[in-house]
């Protein structure tokens, strides 16, 4: 069921998709809205007069009602999901359906980058693991978490514990009982820590932080650790061409990046995190800090000259040769900022930016005086709203999708730049 | 009387001084002396007098009868003194007492600051002795296994991930019985409020998730709940001396609150927590404050307050007296509106303990001395006498304490001395005095 961007309906102008966002069905109370990625559907929890909770989509509720419904999520290709409880048994609802496999418990959704499949972890009988489309792994373990899915879906993993532990047993934890577990095969070895399971672009191998013994930290691809440790590491990443492992590690109080083991970035900075690949993988960006609470980002471990006390959402344009990022002063005075420059305009809240697929237009949704917009290249659109979506490009990058509500309406509109 | 006469065996610290030689001590102290230390540490060593008036301050020393061995001066002497003075050439025996004094016979509660002539931070150097103990794998078995907990599951107690939103789903499924159409609402996208807590309410103090709700949700309060790690601000990495995974919690905390783009985080009646995302932990991670605002329940509660947001059916009977929790009292200076608010709730006065605000005597649970456990339950409880001498002293049957640490500790201090009085957290008066459905 493949519903790619390319297939939306990007007609420039306004549609009002919802005259009311309210169920119409009898109900006790409804619960926040989410929208689909093409903006075509609205889907809230509903509990019903009888007590019972369904999701009402675009004024229609779901024929299925059950006992508890929480964590709504449309998959890229447009399938409302949901976790649900029956009879004091979870699983996951989709369209409306149910997986045929109830468990103790289900959390933590995941998609397939095309939406094609979904994934959850689940517990059963205390043991746990992860459900694909239903499937669980045919090993669950004592314990799981820091799950994931690789981006074709085909493959997940998930950091899992593969032997008992007595109540407060120094001597076993530190030995290590703890590895990754890939399609719910664990490796073979065993590790104090590990943190952030990641796979490469094809799915096939997977990379993750490991501490060593309550000092060494270092990185494992498939398996095998890096020779060299470091007395703090974060999340490792794929170079998508290469194959090479970036992470960023601590040296001497510093931090900068390596490669395969092999320093990249010299440790220079107070912190260094979230770095991204361009297609290529020839360009790295990332949050770094030149000074302690002065942070920026970095670009090829050149860092951008204005700096604030918080950044976050980092964004590099799949050619690698633009990068945005939002800076701010401890959750105030957002701003946007592309290519090292802040946006005019500073907010009370602001999202990630997204960059068009070519990389020459960015945008973002930002939140002011309790009205949101998007802007489009630091420019609002034309009006504002209760509420937005972060906006999404069409595949030529010549249209913005806004997404909004306001007045009790659910909007979707097709934005030019001549509009903003 | 020095800490060599009074040892008290724990696995942890036994088999840590095990592994240890001379050669291995000396590496590590001057690593961390060096390294992570700078002018501070050598101010402080090279200020400090001796002269003795930071004593008075101290409860161990109050409470073992004026025992210059339990003074703040005095611990600093048996541990980091000796470590500069001997360049870290120290036997594995000596560690294992410098470890008993800093994780176990200091609160890091910082009133000695206030008598120290010349502002020497006692904890700060106490806090470094514990970061070489924590280097040098010589740490107390309880609190290190609750730092493995915060390590392998972003939480003190081992709750796994399904346990936190499953708890938070009964707790408000529990509430709606009493309050229809209550919500706990989990991952809320922009809500004004992420209420953060620690793992002991899930696990066994659940209650009080639901007493917050109940509130949160009389008062009209736009708030979330995050259901993956990073709901726990606990941090005992940070009394343990390993600052990796303090940043690491604090880093996971406030990226949850990042994501899911809430205005403030609220966090529960907890002390130690709040030092962690304010001072330490945040700073670790390079931010010189916190990068999401982080207020207490004390501060967010006297807001509700102030606002006219919570209703009461009725006061607290009281007098009652009010324990100030030092992390966000000394640390943070929210005397004053703990005391407004307990004036709008109860019905009475409060009488204070002979030592109060930010002079206030330490629980003796706080600063991971009640994690360290059962083996140092009996030397924690000496060292609270002073506390109890001053509680019994207020006549009152009442105590309000905003702080998980304090509570537990004050329980045990109330049995022990026989005080007869009981501990209220401010949810648990809000909660009984607010009004309710009919």
């Amino acid at each position: 069921m493949l519903h790619p961007a390319s297939s939306w309906d990007w007609q420039p102008g306004e549609r009002v998709v919802l005259d009311s966002t309210a169920c119409p069905a009898p109900h006790e109370w409804q619960e926040e809205p989410y929208v689909s990625p093409d903006g075509e559907k609205l889907g809230a929890i509903v509990r019903l007069d009888d007590g019972l909770f369904t999701l009402c989509v675009n004024g229609t509720p779901w024929e299925a009602s059950f006992d508890k419904i929480w964590s709504p999520r449309f998959s890229p290709d447009g399938r409302l999901t949901a976790i649900v409880q029956q009879d004091g048994e979870w699983t996951m609802a989709v369209e409306g359906e149910t997986w045929p496999e109830n468990y103790a418990y289900l959390w933590s959704t995941m998609f397939s980058a095309d939406g094609s499949v979904i994934a959850a972890a689940i517990q059963q009988d205390g043991e746990y693991g992860l459900c694909v489309d239903g499937a669980p792994w045919e090993t669950l373990y004592e314990n799981a978490n820091q799950f994931t899915l690789s981006r074709d879906g085909q493959a997940t993993a998930a950091v899992v514990q593969v032997q008992s532990m007595a109540a407060a047993d120094l001597a076993a934890f530190q030995r290590g009982v703890f590895s990754v577990a890939v399609n719910g095969q664990a490796w073979d070895r065993t590790f104090v820590n590990v943190y952030t399971p990641t796979f490469d672009p094809s799915g096939s191998r997977v990379a993750a932080q490991v501490r060593l013994n309550l000092y060494d930290y270092s990185i494992v691809v498939d398996g095998e650790t890096w020779k060299q440790t470091y007395a703090c590491v974060w999340e490792p990443r794929f170079n998508p061409t290469s194959g090479a492992v970036v992470a960023p590690v601590r040296v001497a109080g510093s931090w900068g990046l390596a490669q395969d083991g092999q320093i990249i970035w010299e440790p220079v900075f107070a912190q260094c995190w979230q770095q991204a690949f361009s297609r290529d993988g020839k360009t790295i960006a990332a949050i770094v800090a030149p000074g302690y609470g002065k942070f920026t980002v970095a670009v090829n471990a050149k860092p951008w000259a204005a700096t604030f006390p918080v950044v976050t959402d980092l964004a590099l344009a799949a050619d690698g040769k633009r990068a945005a990022a939002l800076g701010n002063e401890y959750n105030a005075n957002w701003q946007v900022v592309v290519d090292g420059r802040p946006w005019d305009g500073v907010f009370d809240m602001a999202w990630k930016p997204v960059f068009s697929p070519d990389g020459a237009r960015v945008a973002a949704k930002v939140e002011r005086g309790g009205r949101q917009n998007v802007l489009l290249d630091g420019k609002p659109y034309k009006r504002d709203f209760e509420q937005v979506w972060e906006p999404v490009f069409s595949p030529d990058g010549s249209k913005v999708l806004i997404r909004a509500r306001d007045g009790g309406k659910y909007l979707r509109i097709v934005a030019q730049a001549a509009d903003f | 009387m020095g800490i060599q006469d009074r040892l008290i065996e724990d696995v942890g610290l036994r088999e840590g001084v095990k592994r240890l030689t001379e050669d291995k001590i000396e590496k590590v102290v001057q690593g961390v002396l060096k390294g992570e230390t700078g002018a501070r540490l050598a101010a402080y060593n090279e200020i400090c007098m001796r002269c003795g008036l930071c004593s008075e301050a101290c409860h161990f020393y109050l409470s073992h009868d004026g025992d210059p061995s339990y003074s703040p001066v005095g611990k600093v002497q048996q541990t980091m003194a000796q470590l500069i003075k001997k360049k870290g050439r120290v036997s594995p025996d000596d560690i294992y007492g410098m470890a008993q004094i800093a994780y176990t016979e200091c609160n890091l509660c910082r009133r000695c600051v206030h008598f120290c002539p010349v502002g020497i931070d006692t904890g700060y150097i106490m806090s470094t002795v514990r970061r070489i103990c924590h280097k040098l794998g010589v740490t107390p078995q309880y609190i290190q296994d609750t730092a493995h907990s915060h390590s392998a599951t972003f939480n003190q107690m081992w709750v796994k991930d399904d346990e936190w939103p499953d708890s938070l789903q009964w707790q408000e499924d529990e509430a709606r019985e009493e309050f229809p159409g209550l919500r706990i609402p989990l991952d809320k996208e922009g809500a004004d409020i992420y209420y953060s807590v620690i793992a002991p309410e899930p696990k066994f103090r659940t209650q009080l998730i639901y007493q917050a709700a109940a509130i949160f949700n009389a008062a009209g309060v736009d708030w979330t709940m995050p259901s993956e790690p990073g709901w726990d601000n606990s941090d005992m990495c940070m009394f343990t001396g390993d600052f990796e995974m303090m940043g690491r919690l604090k880093r996971r905390h406030f990226e949850s609150a990042q994501k899911l783009k809430v205005k403030r985080i609220v966090m529960g009646e907890c002390g130690h927590a709040f030092r962690s995302i304010y001072d330490m932990g945040n700073r670790w991670v390079a931010w010189k404050m916190y990068p999401v605002p982080v207020i207490h329940s004390i501060e967010f509660f006297w807001e509700l307050m102030k606002q006219g947001k919570i209703k009461l059916a009725k006061k607290y009977p009281g007098p009652v007296t009010v324990h100030d929790p030092c992390n966000v009292v000394r640390g943070r200076g929210h005397h004053e509106k703990l005391r407004e608010l307990v004036r709008f709730l109860i019905d009475g006065e409060i009488i204070e303990t002979a030592s109060n605000r930010e002079h206030n005597i330490c629980c003796t649970a706080g600063g991971g001395v009640i994690n360290c456990g059962p083996p140092f339950k009996n030397v924690r409880l000496a060292g609270s006498k002073a506390k109890a001498d001053e509680l019994r002293a207020t006549g009152v049957k009442t105590i309000v304490a905003p702080c998980h640490n304090c509570h537990g500790g004050l329980e045990d201090t109330v049995k022990r001395y026989e005080l007869g009085m009981h501990i209220k957290f401010l949810g648990d008066i809000i909660y009984e005095c607010m009004e309710k459905p009919s």
